[in-house]
């Protein structure tokens, strides 16, 4: 069962089509909700959650209605809005425990998770202080505790690398990925940017104005497409001709030279080549296609 | 061989992530929990030191002239000089309305205003709570806690009473009545403050517009109903003037319904009037009750 189907979702804003009978199946896993800014994620995942309403079409998460069932949704979905809104006068512990009763945990119970989750996204003494005075990093890791804290089935982020430095960003990343891995945890999280959703992610479903662009696993994304980098002392011309000679699909990027990776072979002859022509082998690596350079190609063919 | 007590001590074991198997309250529950909360939160309780030197500051200046009035009760029926309190109960709220005031214009703030400078609702509304749960929490969390800072100086005042030996069924009975005054000061209080808050994302503006529509309105209709009573010689009409301030409101059914000493220049001049008081009365805490759905309902998320 999928954890996430929405079936011909529309959401209009007197101005503008926030959503265009969008239809969608999320499974499981950690699934990366990509866009543009404002093509309509923030508000998939709100109405999903309830806090909008669609103008038409239905969607259930987890298998409850998002109209109808919106208060045992809620319970097993955890959310972390994109936008800063933890109030600065409590300190992390107070708020978190005080969410985690908000999401139907007995004190004790929300004291102990809050506890515990604060620890796994990685906030220790700094959290007895108040929020206020926090670096957008906490300030993000507590927002993501509080959406963890009730043990979700799945949670909704938001936009989670917005404002971190590239750091913060590779940190924030790799907790998104252990939200599923070590929590079992589903995962939707949404993003301006394909290229670091593509580490982390098993799913990725492209929107565009409101549509669906296109929703696949990032493996079929990137495994149709691998090629070897190498990367030679001699001319890169004089290598490729070679290379080409040798009957291997060959182009040049750069100083690399990318190879299409057929099959166990394409190794061999490379280094044949390498080794008969003396081109002095730098470096040799397989390449994967970036998801980036996929949804340039689909987005090119969408407008053309 | 290792044993439990060769392990170096202060070690941190990583266990891992745990999941949660326990219980989960119902809906109901967790607005009794966000009730809770908000009841602490309008005294301080769980907040930072600085939040709670108004709310307690308020609940001592209300509690002290109840001490000291309770010691007069003593020591006056001792001495022979008094057989009941010198201050009517249903007359402590009108008395002592400026801490009452500034207690409520800095709870209802705190209460809701702070929720939506930090944008914290989508927190609260992404949970298995609706909107009209968060309304509920709030203006009952607010309620109880004006009517706690009300009714607890009357207890003080009653037992003081019962000490000085005066008649304990009659000071049972008035005090009863001044205890349901006090539910209703409350609600009208509250209501009135927590529609206000609930406009401004600003602290300081809700504070500061509560507190000026509360003492406002009162000047302004005391000094009418003197002028209107005493000068122009109009009780009746001084008396209906009393329906638009929440203090002379509430004080105009406990006049009614009581029997009790006006504490305003006049009280409503006959039946009807005093009817109108009580329905007026309960209409403000519905309305705002009303209007706060309706303002939550609309916030953005």
């Amino acid at each position: 069962m999928p954890v996430i189907s929405t079936e011909r979702l529309t959401k209009r804003y007197p101005r503008v089509t926030a959503l265009d009978a969008l239809t969608i199946d999320i499974g499981d896993g950690v699934t990366g909700l990509v866009g543009a800014n404002g093509a309509g994620k923030s508000t998939l995942l709100k109405i999903l959650l309830g806090l909008t309403e669609a103008t038409s079409g239905t969607a259930t998460v987890l298998g409850h209605d998002i109209v109808s069932d919106g208060l045992a949704l809620r319970s097993r979905v955890g959310y972390m809005p994109e936008h800063d809104c933890l109030p600065g006068d409590m300190s992390a512990t107070e708020l978190v425990v005080h969410l985690a009763r908000m999401s139907g945990l007995p004190t004790s119970a929300a004291r102990e998770r809050a506890a515990d989750t604060l620890r796994h996204v990685g906030l220790y003494e700094e959290r007895y202080r108040p929020i206020g005075g926090y670096s957008t990093g906490m300030k993000q890791r507590v927002k993501l505790a509080q959406a963890l804290v009730h043990d979700p089935d799945v949670v909704f982020l938001d936009e989670p690398t917005n404002g971190l430095d590239p750091a913060g960003r590779d940190e924030m990343l790799s907790l998104v990925r252990r939200i599923h891995t070590d929590f079992g945890i589903s995962v939707l999280v949404t993003s301006h940017l394909l290229g670091e959703l593509e580490r982390i992610c098993d799913g990725v479903v492209i929107i565009d104005g409101g549509t669906l662009l296109r929703s696949s696993t990032v493996a079929d994304f990137t495994r149709s497409s691998d090629r070897l980098a190498l990367e030679v002392l001699a001319d890169p011309d004089d290598a490729l001709v070679a290379l080409a000679d040798a009957g291997l699909e060959v182009v040049r990027d750069g100083l690399l030279l990318l190879v299409a990776l057929e099959d166990d072979e394409t190794y061999d002859k490379v280094r044949d080549v390498v080794a008969d022509q003396e081109l002095g082998l730098v470096r040799l690596a397989p390449r994967r296609h970036h998801i980036a350079e996929v949804f340039d190609e689909e987005a090119t063919r969408v407008i053309s | 061989m290792s044993s439990p007590d060769s392990a170096p001590a202060g070690v941190i074991h990583n266990i891992g992530y745990r999941g949660y198997d326990g219980e989960r309250l119902s809906r109901r529950a967790i607005t009794l929990a966000l009730y809770t909360h908000g009841l602490r939160g309008a005294f301080g309780l769980g907040r930072a030191a600085r939040s709670k030197v108004i709310p307690m500051g308020m609940a001592v200046v209300m509690l002290l002239p109840a001490v000291v009035l309770a010691v007069v009760a003593v020591v006056g029926e001792q001495m022979g000089q008094l057989s009941g309190p010198v201050v009517p109960y249903t007359r402590y709220a009108m008395i002592l309305q400026a801490a009452l005031a500034i207690f409520v214009a800095v709870a209802a703030p705190q209460s809701v205003s702070l929720d939506l400078r930090f944008h914290s609702l989508p927190l609260y509304l992404a949970r298995p709570l609706a909107r009209a749960d968060y309304v509920r929490a709030k203006l009952t969390a607010l309620t109880t806690a004006v009517f706690l800072l009300l009714a607890a100086p009357l207890l003080v005042m009653y037992l003081g009473s019962l000490a000085a030996g005066f008649d304990a069924a009659s000071e049972t009975a008035d005090v009863a009545q001044a205890l349901l005054g006090a539910l209703l000061y409350a609600a009208v209080l509250s209501s009135v403050s927590l529609v206000i808050a609930s406009l401004t994302s600003r602290r300081g503006f809700g504070i500061a517009a509560i507190v000026t529509v509360l003492v406002l309105s009162y000047s302004i209709v005391s000094s009418m109903q003197g002028v209107i009573a005493f000068d122009a010689d109009d009780p009746t009409t001084a008396g209906w003037v009393g329906l638009f301030s929440p203090m002379t409101l509430v004080d105009g059914v406990q006049v009614w319904a009581f029997g009790v000493t006006t504490s305003t220049p006049a009280g409503p001049p006959n039946d009807l009037a005093g009817a109108a008081f009580l329905l007026t009365s309960l209409a403000v805490v519905a309305l705002g009750y009303v209007v706060l759905n309706r303002r939550y309902r609309k916030v953005k998320v």
